[in-house]
């Protein structure tokens, strides 16, 4: 649906060229839910933004629904960007227009008549939920709402692509819960493809399918989104992940403990077998269950649990042994003091 | 004597009325235009042109940076050519009218720059024309503040017309000269500076309800 092939793009600036986006190759599949993570500066704005050719590549092709839209100008371009919505961290929507006129513009500019116009912008705000909503302006609604209306407006055109920049940076923790859920269920519905681009990995973690990481301009790793958070391959990856599945075990509980901190991590339904009580029966070493959870990535569990084994240390290694075969991944953390 | 004081406040009024009204008209229009000039040939998501926007700033600068008596006189001939005459009420039209141009134009050029940039590149991004995005959201969302704007213009332009007085140009501030300071009249003098401030108070409260009621940010 979307192929970068070998986009740059350049900044002039007074001490010579700022590289943003250096020589990127990926596809984005259609229909899919694809995010794009990073830390602030690392050029996924200004990659995804290329999309929609709010920034055109220095170098390289962009080719979106097979056609390479890298050099479009004037009608193609507006055609073109009708194709694609995009909704942002802040909503971007005009104060001095109501929710309706907000959206209706969208339709009246690419030509509709008022009927028309009127009928996809109810459509569209009951697809959202702010049916009654209309009539107000911007202002009176919350910022859940807001983005509700921004992404009545990027799709009511008829776009079969969804850009979204940071959309939920701005909301508590609660309504970026709904936001999610909505853009999931409306690409589902109507089978549009989602770019996201975020710095909040849950944001990722909870919808996206694939995700690209960014760092320095450069795409360095890209794949299943499961996989990236389980077995993460590059360092920096690793560190971006590592402020998520930071388990902060309290100095009081490591210095009571005696022997080994050992942390287990369970991918997928692999663990179905009561291990750890196992481990005690085989080989009579009892484990003392410091810290523990369990959370859901794109709907596949990854547990994570902080043991401390107790038992004579031919045992322990013993039951060690036993655990690094069952589940794929023990770490002796602490030797102990 | 033959001199009836409320005949020639009135005279006097409608001659500021005239002269103020006239040359507001032209810069909002012209200036308006002008504004929006300088803002699209500065914006990076309309037509960005550095020689466009510096010559215009140049122009709009040198306009600004003569002080309104000597602009007046110099414009004497420019006047001369366009309305045939050099005093009265019409001959001042002009160089207020260019004096206000360059003042509304920077003004409008701020107004436009105010209007979140976030906003603007959104529609942009939904395929629509430069020219609906500006009639249809940049106008809209600047409104407010031109209003504004508007009425600092005319606020000003009634103290430049009354400067209007020294070429000739009739209205209030002449009346409460010749009077008021040439003929030692002072309660001429009072009247006049009264009916001024009324009528500045008057611009400034129409022109903040109209603002008031166009903003819907809050």
């Amino acid at each position: 649906m979307i192929e970068f092939q070998n986009v740059s793009v350049d900044f002039k600036q007074k001490t010579g060229k700022l590289t943003a986006v250096r020589e990127v190759s990926f596809k984005i599949e259609k229909g899919e839910i694809f995010g794009i993570a990073g830390s602030s500066g690392a050029g996924k704005s200004t990659l995804m933004r290329t999309i929609n050719l709010l920034q055109s590549p220095t170098s390289g092709h962009l080719l979106v629904g097979g056609k390479n839209i890298t050099k479009y100008r004037g009608k193609p371009l507006r055609d073109h960007r009708r194709s694609v919505g995009m909704i942002f961290q802040h909503f971007n929507l005009a104060d001095n227009l109501t929710v309706y006129q907000n959206i209706a513009f969208v339709l009246r500019t690419a030509g509709k008549t008022p009927a028309e116009t009127e009928k996809a912008v109810c459509e569209y705000l009951s697809l959202v939920g702010l049916s009654e909503k209309a009539g107000a302006y911007p202002s009176k609604l919350s910022g859940g709402q807001k983005q509700r209306v921004a992404i009545a407006r990027a799709l009511a055109g008829g776009a079969n692509i969804l850009l979204c920049d940071e959309p939920t940076s701005a909301l508590d923790a609660e309504t970026t819960i709904s936001i999610l859920n909505l853009i999931k269920s409306l690409s589902k519905q109507l089978g549009i493809t989602v770019v996201i681009i975020t710095h909040e990995l849950e944001v990722i973690k909870s919808i996206c399918s694939r995700c690209a990481v960014m760092d320095g301009g450069n795409l360095i790793e890209l794949g299943d989104v499961y996989d990236l958070f389980t077995k993460p391959q590059h360092d920096y990856t690793r560190q971006l992940i590592g402020h998520v599945h930071k388990h902060e075990l309290p100095l009081k509980a490591l210095r009571s403990m005696d022997g080994l901190l050992v942390r287990l991590t369970f991918r997928g339904w692999q663990a179905n077998t009561p291990v750890i009580s196992d481990a005690t029966v085989r080989f009579g070493v009892n484990f003392n269950i410091l810290a523990g959870r369990v959370e859901y990535i794109g709907g596949k569990p990854l547990g994570i649990l902080y043991v401390n084994p107790l038992g004579n240390p031919e045992s322990v290694r013993h039951a060690l042994d036993y655990l690094k075969e069952v589940v794929r991944e023990v770490e002796v953390i602490d030797n102990g003091v | 004597m033959g001199f009836d004081l409320r005949q020639a406040l009135l005279e006097a009024f409608e001659e500021t009325a005239l002269m103020s009204g006239a040359s507001l008209l032209s810069a909002v229009v012209i200036g308006g235009v002008l504004g929006l000039l300088l803002y699209a040939t500065s914006s990076r998501l309309f037509v960005r042109n550095r020689i466009i926007n510096q010559t215009a700033g140049v122009i709009i600068n040198v306009v600004r940076s003569i002080p309104f008596l000597i602009l007046l006189v110099l414009l004497i001939p420019l006047s001369k050519a366009v309305v045939n005459t050099t005093i009265g009420p019409a001959a001042v039209v002009i160089p207020l009218s260019i004096a206000a141009i360059a003042f509304f134009a920077r003004l409008a050029d701020a107004s436009f720059s105010d209007v979140n940039q976030g906003v603007i590149e959104a529609y942009i991004s939904t395929g629509a024309s430069k020219w609906s995005v500006i009639a249809r959201i940049l106008l809209p969302e600047a409104l407010p503040s031109l209003v504004r704007n508007v009425t600092v213009t005319a606020v000003s332009l009634v103290g430049f017309s009354a400067m209007a007085g020294t070429v000739g140009g009739g209205g209030i501030g002449d009346l409460a000269i010749r009077y008021g300071y040439q003929r030692y009249q002072p309660e001429v003098m009072l009247i006049c500076v009264a009916i001024l401030i009324l009528f500045v108070q008057g611009i400034q409260l129409t022109g903040d309800l109209i603002a008031k009621s166009l903003d819907k940010k809050q």
